[in-house]
């Protein structure tokens, strides 16, 4: 059994720089309960690997608008104009990864592989400074392992021990983060004794879980 | 009249097969789903986890856990299975995705597509796009014929392409064209479009079909 933290208290562990990896598809399924910590906070020049940057001050937009992301890794930046001008006005670096490739990389992070070979990108952008790999005659794309120092992300359910079980579209890059973040925060729903998660049905071991959030009691 | 964006809709509709596992893309793609053959079971993904997509579901009834890849509030259908983003994109690029229906800014005469970026000036990002365009068996591009009159079917892409992987079918307000080896070629009209309306409105040669059809709409 652990003990779970305020996400105040956790997001102290976070310092300036820091590398985050953050769970969600356009804020669903975003731990936004540490999101709001972090921008209460104010560390600086984070930078955030994440599928998207979600909408103007929502999710991942929030620390966007605050100016606390000096580095973005994601797929997709369409609907969030704010980063967008932020781009082009040089405040914030945002590369650009095919959302395949994106949760390929940080699967080898978490997965111990040195890279993943792929298709995607070949005669694009997104083949600028990537080895080509030749195996068998075949020619591939190099995607290299990407590692963050944090994974904040949610899930629907947790028990006492960390296990991890999540719902539906908020699942997205959650379960994939939780392997590869070095030091693991995840908030959910609600904590569960232990054993109500069966063990079919639990997606994320707790052996990877550093940090439970403490659930936000509403009485 | 039907507006441009459901009569390409209700086109793209009629390229589903049953059993197949199609992914549609952002924005007018997604209108496709409102016209597809009642007797057809059809597997639709949404790249953020879902297999066997629906509609809307009714005010007040949304469920934050279940949306689309656009982050709207969808349903699933009996059947549906939950998936992360590593098993959505082995999905798309292990060759299980049967089609996939992307919205393009430019399509050259090899059926390249780009659609993604316009240098200094709009970076959306690829998203999954060119995991899809690379990975699905069959590619369908689905937009207005042209920008307000600034051809969009051009003989070689401006912007930065999607994928070295060519479409296989463009469909548009005015045609559908399919990209063959020998060339794209024109093969059906939209209703009051005739053969040189489309010519005159594509910068790049197509090659006419003997049996140019109407769009059965």
């Amino acid at each position: 059994m652990r003990k779970a933290k305020q996400p105040e208290e956790l997001v102290q562990l976070i310092p300036n720089g820091a590398v985050l990896m953050i769970g969600g598809f356009m804020g669903v399924g975003s731990p936004h309960r540490m999101i709001d910590a972090l921008v209460e906070s104010g560390q600086k020049d984070l930078t955030i690997i994440a599928n998207d940057t979600a909408k103007p001050g929502f999710a991942i937009g929030k620390l966007i608008r605050s100016g606390q992301v000096s580095h973005v890794i994601t797929s997709h930046i369409g609907l969030n104009p704010e980063t967008q001008q932020k781009m082009f006005a040089g405040e914030i670096k945002v590369d650009l990864v095919p959302q395949g490739s994106l949760a390929e990389r940080i699967r080898a992070a978490g997965f111990g592989l040195g890279g993943v070979l792929v298709k995607t990108g070949f005669g694009t952008l997104a083949e600028e400074g990537k080895q080509v790999v030749e195996v068998d005659g075949e020619k591939w794309l190099l995607e290299k392992p990407l590692f963050a120092d944090f994974a904040l992300i949610h899930a629907h359910q947790a028990d006492y021990l960390g296990n991890l079980r999540y719902q539906l579209t908020s699942t997205n890059f959650n379960p994939v983060m939780a392997m590869a973040g070095k030091y693991v925060i995840a908030e959910s729903n609600e904590i569960l004794p232990i054993g109500m998660i069966p063990p079919d049905d639990v997606d994320t071991p707790c052996v990877v879980v550093d940090e439970l959030v403490a659930v936000r009691l509403h009485h | 009249m039907m507006k441009p964006q459901e009569i390409i809709a209700r086109r793209v509709a009629q390229e589903f097969r049953d059993g197949m596992l199609v992914n549609l893309g952002i924005g007018m793609p997604t209108m496709v789903a409102n016209y597809l053959p009642e007797h057809l079971t059809v597997f639709l993904q949404s790249e953020n986890g879902l297999i066997g997509l629906d509609q809307r579901p009714p005010e007040g009834m949304e469920d934050e856990d279940l949306t689309d890849a656009g982050g709207g509030y969808v349903t699933a259908i009996p059947g549906a299975v939950r998936i992360d983003s590593v098993m959505s994109f082995g999905l798309i690029r292990g060759g299980h995705l049967d089609m996939t229906v992307l919205g393009g800014l430019q399509v050259d005469s090899k059926g390249l597509l780009a659609n993604w970026v316009i240098p200094g000036k709009m970076a959306p990002g690829m998203g999954g796009a060119m995991d899809l365009v690379t990975g699905a068996k069959k590619v369908v591009v689905a937009m207005i014929h042209t920008a307000k009159g600034v051809h969009k079917i051009i003989p070689k892409c401006e912007w930065p392409l999607t994928s070295a992987r060519p479409v296989d079918m463009i469909v548009t307000d005015m045609a559908v064209i399919i990209n063959t080896e020998e060339g794209l070629v024109l093969t059906e009209t939209a209703p009051g479009v005739s053969v040189d309306d489309v010519i005159a409105a594509t910068g790049t040669p197509l090659i006419i079909a003997n049996d140019v059809k109407l769009m059965n709409i």
